[in-house]
């Protein structure tokens, strides 16, 4: 299984065709205190960068983008509930959605664990 | 003369009663604890006397009430009393300066306050015969007239209720415009990073699709960028100016050629044309709809004062398509054109945004300030908003990071970012310490662009005197803030309540009151 992130930072797990996607610990830091977690149906289609998922903190509310296309399997259950499981662990249990990959090709675009500290050391 | 503290009381010094054994009231002095209404009143109790319904037979059927209401029951002076405690412990223009950058202006003049209340606009009704109206229809006449000049442009939708129905009323109307043309393929708004949040929403719910233009390192729209992105699919732009970084948009005309060479309209989002008016006209800058917050430019009361006035301006491109009613002078004679009389030349008119003509409250509130103040004075209102944001961006740049200071003066709004303080500590720990210094606390965290963002208004009509002292004061908690001093993190000290749990208060709000168990049970 391998991990990969974007700008915007999300990651993606990917385990064959099926991916798990979160935001990073770097976003739940910045956004703060979550309070509020949106995540997409079963079965929505997503195009790569359309909006996915919803996240609001008490600062501000912000959309999170999908980071491949394809159909979405399920999104996090938990959250609903408990939203604060993004700040506590948003790696992890803090997961968005799952979703089948239509295009594995897009993953090539994204940045690897290394590279996306980088990223984020240079904001 | 300072607005606040003139007793010269200072956080530092010791507080009057420090040592005293607390009250058995709670009270502290002329600061009264209140419980909530609910628990006050009961429902043995009630202020006024209803005689029981003279009809026998209940009508309702199975969808009778049969258990009790559970409202306090209240006497009127315990209500006004109950009203009023709580009314102490809140903030409010008439108490000192409100540094939040708003949609609403913190100047309500009473002069404003006395022409609304004339019976002969007060006690209006909206379907009087229109005879009997004309004073009214004349004052949204003059107010139009006012409105047109003062931005260049060529007619006014008075009727849209607040900003936001104001910007769905010129989207409107350049989709009608589109349609019209047989271009309804244009499905494409762009929507500057610096444009107010509300504009995307707008052009969203219209049916277009909205796309983002990026910022300049400066704070402004990259015209470059917009320029790149148009084409046969845009409908047209949506451009907040001054915008949300506190600038001007100096490449406004610029953009308004090339978007209207590409067949595009222009919206300007006018919310904060309060920092320009007098000064700039929006028609001059190629703008083809606006909306003009009267709660802002024209100090009209909003925000728990009273009802938003958005009226629209169109370019003459735009206002065949502008909404019903409108009221139109014909010799002596004011009359009030809507669907029965349009047809013949007003037919291309999108229809309707309310049942009404709009908020004629604010109408009056709105002209009374054009006219109390003339041409010079609504220059000066601008410059004096102007001057005292710069005034506090310049006086405070030393201290706290002023992310586009160097972008040029800012407008109506000073911005600053929590660059520098001390690890751990948040523009929401500057923000409560605000409180205890005797202010309300300034926007926090918009806009977005900015890390930490602080975005303070001060209001064209403080002086200086208050200036400095609220200056004085966010000098004092910014430098507390960059040497990391802890006691900042659990302020507000001297509040009626300290720091509130906002993060619980989101996650699971309470929303509805319910009895205490021990009081339900022996109530039963």
């Amino acid at each position: 299984m391998s991990r990969y992130f974007t700008q915007d930072h999300e990651w993606i797990d990917v385990d064959g065709e099926t991916g798990t996607v979160g935001i990073s610990d770097y976003a739940q830091g910045q956004l703060g205190d979550i309070v509020f977690v949106e995540v997409p149906e079963d079965g929505k289609k997503l195009t790569k960068g359309d909006d996915a998922a919803v996240v609001e903190s008490v600062k501000a509310a912000s959309d999170v983008y999908s980071p491949v296309s394809g159909t979405v399997i399920e999104g996090n259950p938990a959250l609903a509930d408990d939203p604060a499981l993004v700040n506590s662990d948003p790696e992890g249990e803090g997961w968005f959605y799952k979703i089948t990959l239509s295009d594995p090709s897009e993953l090539e675009a994204l940045m690897d664990e290394s590279a996306y500290e980088a990223f984020v050391a240079k904001l | 003369m300072s607005a606040i503290n003139q007793s010269g009381w200072r956080p530092t010094a010791p507080q009057q009663g420090g040592n005293a054994a607390p009250t058995f009231t709670g009270n502290k002095a002329l600061m009264l604890e209140e419980p909530l209404i609910f628990e006050i009143g009961d429902n043995h109790t009630t202020g006024v006397e209803v005689a029981p319904p003279v009809t026998a037979t209940s009508r309702l059927g199975g969808l009778a009430r049969t258990a009790a209401i559970d409202l306090p029951g209240l006497s009127e002076p315990e209500t006004v009393r109950h009203y009023t405690r709580l009314s102490r412990q809140n903030y409010a223009i008439d108490l000192g300066l409100f540094p939040l950058g708003s949609c609403t202006m913190k100047h309500n003049p009473r002069l404003n306050e006395k022409m609304a209340r004339l019976p002969g606009f007060a006690d209006l009704h909206p379907l009087q015969p229109i005879d009997t109206v004309q004073g009214a229809l004349e004052v949204i006449q003059q107010l139009a007239h006012w409105l047109v000049t003062l931005t260049g442009m060529h007619s006014v939708a008075m009727s849209p209720k607040a900003g936001a129905h104001g910007e769905l009323c010129g989207i409107l109307a350049i989709k009608a415009a589109l349609e019209k043309r047989g271009e309804g393929h244009r499905k494409v708004i762009l929507v500057p990073e610096s444009a107010h949040g509300t504009n995307p929403a707008t052009a969203a719910f219209a049916g277009f699709a909205v796309e983002d233009i990026p910022a300049t390192a400066d704070g402004r729209v990259d015209t470059a960028a917009l320029k790149a992105r148009l084409g046969p699919d845009i409908a047209g732009v949506m451009i907040t100016n001054p915008n949300t970084c506190g600038l001007f948009e100096r490449d406004l005309r610029t953009i308004s050629e090339a978007v209207h060479a590409a067949g595009g309209y222009v919206y300007c989002d006018g919310a904060n044309f309060n920092a320009i008016v007098g000064r700039v006209r929006p028609g001059d800058l190629g703008v083809d709809a606006m909306h003009i917050n009267l709660h802002k430019t024209f100090s009209t009361p909003h925000g728990g004062g009273g009802p938003g006035s958005g009226p629209v301006v169109f370019s003459e491109r735009l206002t065949p398509f502008a909404p019903l009613p409108f009221v139109e002078k014909r010799g002596d004679h004011f009359a009030l054109v809507e669907e029965e009389t349009a047809q013949d030349h007003h037919a291309d008119s999108f229809g309707r945004m309310t049942a009404f003509h709009g908020q004629m409250g604010m109408f009056t509130r709105a002209l009374t300030y054009i006219l109390s103040h003339g041409a010079d004075g609504l220059r000066q209102v601008a410059e004096d908003a102007v001057l005292n944001a710069n005034y506090v961006l310049r006086s405070l740049s030393d201290v706290l990071d002023a992310p586009f200071a160097a972008s040029g003066p800012c407008m109506h709004e000073a911005i600053f970012s929590d660059k520098g303080f001390a690890e751990g500590f948040s523009t929401i720990d500057v923000a409560k310490a605000l409180i205890d210094e005797g202010f309300h606390p300034m926007t926090m965290y918009f806009p977005l662009v900015v890390h930490g963002a602080m975005l303070v208004e001060p209001t064209e009509t403080e002086s200086k005197a208050t200036l400095d002292q609220f200056i004085g004061a966010l000098r004092s908690v910014a430098e507390r803030a960059l040497a990391g001093d802890e006691t900042l993190r659990t302020a507000p000290h001297f509040a009626p309540r300290s720091r509130l749990d906002e993060t619980l208060a989101a996650r699971k709000p309470v929303l509805v009151w319910k009895a205490p168990e021990t009081t339900a049970e022996a109530a039963e």
